[in-house]
C-alpha cells in the first residue's frame, strides 16, 4: 500500500468512528482500533496510540459545547481524575509489557459491556439523591438543568466509585480508549450521579485521563505520526459532525446498529487474537 | 453561584473559559498536525508504507528535544509529532487553568485536588524529555 492510499483509507475509517461514536456517546477508539488492525493490518500498539491521541482531540474539542449545556459538574471531574490519572500511568506501562496478541483479547473483551451500555442507552435512574457524608465533606453535590429548572442533586458511594474510576484509567491507558462507558457506570449506577451529569462529565474527564498516558505512549513509539495523522483529523472532523447531527438523528436506532457493530468487532477481535494473527 | 459571592470567580465561568481554551488548543494542534500532513504526502506519497510489526521509531520522533527541532526545520513528521505534541498539553492546560481559577475561588481543598492532578500529569510526561 502507498504512503497516500493508506492515509485516505484511514482518514475515511477514522471519519466514520469519529461520527458513530459521537452519536452514540462511545466515541472513537472503540472502532477505529479494530478497523486499523483488522482492515489494514496496522499492529495493535500503533493503532492504540492514534486512537488515544483523538481521544484526546474529541475530548477537547467537544468541551466547550458541554459547558454551555451546563450539566457537566467540574469538581466531580477533577476529584476523580486523581484516580483515572494515576490507573492511566498505570496502564500505559503494562501495555508496553503485555504481548500484542494479548492486548486483542483484552480490547475484545472490553468492548462486550461497552457495548451493552450502548444498547441500554439510558441510565439507572434519574432520581437524584442526597449525598452522603464524605461527598458532602468534599462538596460533590451541584444542581444542573432539568426542564429550564435547577435540579439539585447528591452524591454517593464516592470510595467505590474512586475505585471504578481507577480501573477505568487503567483500561484507557492500556488499549488506547476513553473509556466512557465504565466512567458512565462509576457515576451513574455507583455514585448515583444523575445520567446527563455523568455523560458530560466524562467526556470531560477523558482528555485528562488521556493527556496521563500520552507521554509514556510517546516516548515509547506507540504514536507513530504517519498513523496518528490521519486518525486524528478523521476522528475529530466525524465527532465534529457527530455532534451537529446529533439533535435529528434517530439515536435509539444508531445505538442499536452500533451496539451489534462493536459486539461482532468485539468476538473478531478475540478471535483473531487467539489465533494469533493479531 | 449568586451574585453577592465576593470573589473574582466562579464555576460556571471557569468551566466557560477553560472550554474555550480547550477548543483553541485542539484547533492550533490539528492544523498543525494537517500542516506536517500534507507536507508528509507530497514528499513521500507513493512510497510504501507497511506498520504489520511494531518497532519504536527514532528518537527524534519520541522526545521533546527532538520533535521540537525537527519541527523547527519543517520536517513532516516532526512537524505532526509537534501539533499532537500541543493536543496532549490542551488537558494538561485545562488542569492548570483550574487550579489557578479554583484559587481565585479561594477553594483550597480544589486547589489542593487540581493540583495533584496536574503533579500526576506532569509524571507521565517527564517521559517525553
Amino acid at each position: 500500500m502507498t504512503a497516500l492510499d493508506f492515509t485516505g483509507a484511514v482518514w475515511i475509517l477514522s471519519f466514520l468512528a469519529g461520527f458513530l461514536g459521537a452519536l452514540t456517546g462511545l466515541g472513537g477508539g472503540v472502532v477505529v482500533i479494530p478497523a486499523l488492525t483488522l482492515a489494514l493490518g496496522v499492529n495493535i500498539k500503533y493503532a492504540i496510540g492514534a486512537s488515544l491521541v483523538s481521544v484526546i482531540a474529541t475530548s477537547s474539542g467537544a468541551a466547550a459545547a458541554y459547558v454551555r449545556e451546563g450539566f457537566s459538574n467540574i469538581r466531580i471531574g477533577m476529584f476523580l481524575e486523581i484516580a483515572t490519572t494515576l490507573g492511566a500511568i498505570l496502564g500505559a506501562f503494562l501495555a508496553g509489557r503485555v504481548g500484542t496478541h494479548a492486548l486483542a483479547i483484552i480490547f475484545g473483551l472490553v468492548l462486550i459491556p461497552a457495548a451493552i451500555q450502548s444498547f441500554r442507552g439510558t441510565g439507572s435512574s434519574d432520581q437524584p439523591v442526597a449525598s452522603d457524608a464524605l461527598a458532602r465533606r468534599l462538596r460533590l453535590g451541584s444542581s444542573y438543568p432539568v426542564d429550564r429548572k435547577l435540579q439539585e442533586y447528591g452524591v454517593r458511594n464516592v470510595p467505590a466509585g474512586f475505585g471504578l474510576m481507577f480501573g477505568a484509567g487503567t483500561l484507557s491507558g492500556l488499549l488506547g480508549i476513553g473509556s466512557g462507558a465504565v466512567k458512565v457506570i462509576a457515576m451513574d449506577r455507583v455514585m448515583r450521579i444523575p445520567f446527563k451529569v455523568s455523560t458530560t462529565t466524562s467526556n470531560f474527564m477523558i482528555g485528562v485521563t488521556a493527556a496521563a498516558s500520552a507521554g509514556i505512549y510517546l516516548s515509547r513509539g506507540f504514536i507513530d505520526p504517519r498513523v496518528a495523522m490521519p486518525v486524528m483529523l478523521g476522528v475529530l472532523a466525524g465527532a465534529l459532525l457527530g455532534a451537529k447531527v446529533l439533535v435529528h438523528a434517530p439515536v435509539r436506532m444508531l445505538r442499536i446498529v452500533f451496539s451489534i457493530v462493536i459486539l461482532a468487532l468485539a468476538i473478531e477481535m478475540i478471535v483473531n487474537g487467539i489465533t494469533g494473527r493479531i | 453561584m449568586p451574585a453577592s459571592t465576593p470573589t473574582l470567580m466562579n464555576d460556571r465561568r471557569l468551566e466557560t473559559i477553560i472550554g474555550r481554551l480547550l477548543q483553541i488548543g485542539v484547533l492550533v494542534a490539528a492544523t498543525t498536525v494537517l500542516a506536517g500532513g500534507i507536507l508528509y504526502l507530497v514528499q513521500s506519497h507513493s512510497g510504501r508504507v507497511d506498520y504489520r510489526s511494531f518497532a519504536p521509531g527514532s528518537p527524534h520522533l519520541l522526545l521533546l528535544s527532538g520533535i521540537v527541532r525537527s519541527s523547527i526545520h519543517f520536517e513532516s513528521l516532526g512537524l505532526i509529532q509537534f501539533g499532537l505534541l500541543l493536543l496532549i498539553a490542551t488537558p494538561v492546560a485545562r488542569v492548570a487553568l483550574a487550579v489557578i481559577g479554583f484559587a481565585l475561588e479561594r477553594d483550597r481543598l480544589y486547589t489542593v485536588v487540581s493540583l495533584i492532578v496536574l503533579l500526576i500529569l506532569a509524571f507521565s510526561l517527564i517521559y517525553v524529555t
